[in-house]
């Protein structure tokens, strides 16, 4: 008997096979000791990498996941590494990124002494999870992980945090592992309600004016052929949230492009005009919707989602489609009557235009000598044939990013969107590449988040990713200096930066780059950058006081679109 | 807009930390929770939350869902005070002298349907169920003897409805294991 016994560690890694797990990325540590010392023996089946900080193997986990669908897995140790991963979780949680977190923690018999390097990870982590839970005996190791992998990837996605005791790590037990497929306090995916769907269809038919926001739900539910069928048969103008980027193509002519505070010009506009505003996979986020008592009030609402706890927190749903995106969506697709709404659709032209002309034009085409961020993005997008990954830090850079990318495929998009977490660009890239290596992912950053998790170089350099890092520098924290030019009376208070040579300090870990600073060099170093599957950096002098517009003010109706 | 008492109703697996799961739920909202009982629940395994909140509509109606959204809450429900059955415990602690001085306090026990659970030579304990108000009511007549010590539970409650939506929820959860 006690021969066909293992330990906990090795019960781990049995499972995360079990549960197919090709990917892990970790930092190790006393309290995780046993695991990684059975991990020596699962190389061959399972690839880890090693990071620089554990902030970095979480968002490189949340890029892994958000390319490839699958559960990001991490696995650290405990005290400082636990809470050196909170910013990821909390990221994961608002972002609904499947993740499965195992931190070490000390023997159980110390918990609750103040033992070296013991944090209350359970009490911390169970806001910012979907569920957390501390494994005191290696028995409940193969009950724990199956429900952590279940917990995280059904439903709406999220977080999972498993606190290991390394008693439970080191304990001998006897393997078996069954998959979770149920948990009774538990349910995921809520049934179609037929009249839900029917309502919402006979909604939809009336209407003259239809207009549907795409969020991340239809590509958490691989829901993006289902989205387009909807929108081409009764002729739905759609427009989407930052993440539901990617979610169809950039070019198709019902994608007017994207909502909110820095989103397009017609967008806003018309969602104050639609009779009928169909809402996917979205959470009427702030960003999104900016003053809540303006927003939309002429519109009857439809909110598909699958998790019931949107529904009216935001915004009022005259009809409220749950479930699963891939099934609702074709289940009221099948109800439709093929529409046109040509007029309506047209209606959305004149004001991109004004956009085009008053924004975008200048920004992607400048006529002064300064490089602008547009510029950038929208050159190296033509460049990969619009079929990169997009990765972005958060700032202007990553409005940018998200205005001036083209996309021509889903899970194209990885950005922090919920949390607004600066730092997580060149983790996620790393991530984004493992979990996609024949694609080429473009990460876009400032050169103020880029310094704040820029050790992961030292990630790239150990495991050889070829990511392009594109530091878009403008010498300032941006887009909080926007804010101090347009809300605080140009008081640039603490937001000037003194840099690094980022070159240089690629170079230290052999990282090819280049510095460029007039249009004509960049156009070259771009061409260098995508010559081959290497990391590259690519530091970008932009203009300093480069604005993202248009804007809608923090707190203003979603009509106040400033354009200058 | 209009607050009211609402008498949330939470039914979860026996699993630690999920009070303090559930009471973060109201801290994020800035709602006091007014009473709170926690206990096992007549199903085995399954624990019961009582808790009273002055919340309005809207508000109670996200609260319920965020709860019901924790992995191991099985369900939650929220009532007006009309659509439950509620009742509160209390304990008063009187100088027996007091007693025996006069009759009032007797009267007040009878009057409030309350009883004496101890009788010391120092001491009573005088114990009374019922709404809350009733029982400041008492606590406030036999204060004018001086009342020693006072304590109060949180609101217990049972619901009207004549469907049962937890073993309903659970004998449908049942079905579906089986697939
Ligand atoms: C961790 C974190 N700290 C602070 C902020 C606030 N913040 C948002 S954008 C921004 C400026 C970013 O500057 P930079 O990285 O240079 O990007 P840019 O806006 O210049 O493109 C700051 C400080 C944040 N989002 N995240
Ligand atoms: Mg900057």
């Amino acid at each position: 008997m006690s021969q066909s016994q293992i330990s906990g560690s090795q019960a781990l890694m049995r499972a995360f096979v079990a549960e197919g797990v090709e990917t892990i990325f970790g930092y190790p540590g006393g309290a995780i000791m046993p695991v990684y010392d059975a991990l020596y023996d699962f190389h061959d089946k399972m690839r880890h990498i090693l990071v620089r900080h554990e902030q970095g193997a979480v968002h490189a986990a949340q890029g892994y996941s958000r390319v490839t669908g699958k559960t990001g897995v991490v696995i650290v140790t405990s005290g400082p590494a636990a809470t050196n991963v909170i910013t990821g979780v909390a990221d994961a949680m608002i972002d609904s990124t499947p993740m499965v977190v195992v931190c070490g923690q000390v023997v159980a018999s110390l918990l609750a002494t103040d033992a070296f390097q013991e944090t209350d990870v359970v009490g911390i982590t169970q806001p910012i999870t979907k569920w957390s839970y501390q494994i005191r005996s290696a028995a409940e190791i193969p009950w724990a992980v199956a429900r952590a992998f279940y917990i995280a990837r059904e439903g709406r996605p999220g977080p999972v945090v498993l606190d290991l005791t390394k008693n439970a790590q080191i304990e001998l037990m006897n393997f078996h592992y069954e998959p979770c497929t149920f948990i009774r306090s538990f349910i995921p995916t809520p049934p179609i309600d037929e009249q839900a769907v029917s309502d919402a269809a006979a909604l939809i038919n009336q209407a003259k004016k239809p207009f549907a926001l795409v969020g991340q739900g239809v590509i958490l539910g691989n829901a993006e052929n289902e989205l387009l069928a909807m929108l081409e048969k009764a002729q739905i103008p759609a427009a989407w949230t930052l993440l539901g980027l990617s979610a169809m193509p950039t070019d198709h002519p019902l994608n007017k492009g994207m909502l909110g505070m820095h989103g397009n010009y017609a967008c806003n506009i018309k969602t104050n005009e639609c009779d009928v505003l169909i809402a996917i996979g979205m959470r009427f986020d702030d960003r999104v919707t900016s003053k809540l008592a303006t927003y939309a009030k002429q519109a009857k609402v439809i909110h598909f989602d699958i998790d019931i706890a949107e529904i009216n927190k935001n915004v009022k749903a005259d009809v409220a489609v749950l479930g699963n995106s891939k099934e609702t969506i074709a289940a009221v697709t099948k109800q439709l009557q093929p529409a046109r709404h040509d007029e309506w659709i047209a209606s959305f032209d004149s004001y991109a235009k004004i956009e085009h002309d008053e924004v975008i034009k200048e920004e992607v085409d400048p006529s002064t000598p300064d490089i602008k961020m547009g510029e950038v993005i929208r050159k190296v997008s033509e460049v990969t044939g619009h079929k990169a990954i997009c990765v972005t830090d958060v700032g202007q850079n990553q409005m940018m990013g998200a205005r001036y990318f083209q996309f021509s495929q889903t899970r194209s998009m990885v950005t922090s969107g919920g949390l607004g977490t600066m730092g997580f660009g060149l983790p996620a890239a790393i991530g984004a590449k493992i979990g996609a290596p024949h694609r080429t992912v473009c990460l876009f950053c400032g050169d103020g988040g880029i310094q704040m998790t820029i050790q992961e170089l030292g990630t790239i350099l150990q495991e050889n990713i070829g990511v392009k890092i594109i530091v878009l520098n403008n010498h300032f924290l941006g887009m909080v200096r926007q804010w101090q030019e347009m809300f605080f009376d140009e008081r640039y208070s603490f937001t000037n930066m003194k840099n690094p040579d980022f070159v240089a300090l690629a170079k230290a870990y052999g990282i090819h780059g280049k510095s460029v600073s007039t249009h004509e060099e960049l156009d070259q170093a771009i061409a260098e950058m995508v010559s081959n599957d290497d990391a590259y950096l690519l530091e970008v002098q932009i203009e300093p006081k480069g604005m993202v517009l248009p804007m809608v003010p923090a707190g203003a109706d979603i009509t106040d679109v400033r354009l200058k | 807009m209009e607050k009211t008492l609402y008498t949330v109703i939470v039914f979860s697996e026996n699993r630690p930390g999920l009070l303090n799961q559930v009471s973060i739920i109201f801290s994020r909202r800035q709602l006091n929770i007014e009473s709170l009982t926690v206990s096992a629940s007549s199903i085995e395994g399954v624990h019961k939350f009582t808790i009273t909140v002055n919340a309005d509509e809207e508000e109670i109606d996200k609260v319920v869902k965020q709860i019901e959204k924790r992995i191991d809450v099985l369900k939650a429900y929220y009532y007006t005070d009309d659509e439950v059955i509620y009742q509160e415990v209390a304990l008063y602690k009187v100088d027996t002298d007091s007693i025996l001085e006069s009759d009032e306090i007797e009267q007040l026990v009878r009057k409030y349907n309350a009883r004496f659970l101890e009788i010391t030579r120092t001491f009573s304990v005088i114990e009374m169920t019922g709404h809350t108000d009733e029982i400041k009511e008492l606590y406030y007549a036999l204060d004018k003897f001086g009342v020693k010590q006072y304590a109060r539970s949180g609101r217990i409650a049972i619901t009207k409805s004549t469907s049962e939506l937890l073993s309903k929820f659970l004998s449908d959860r049942e079905e579906e294991a089986k697939g």
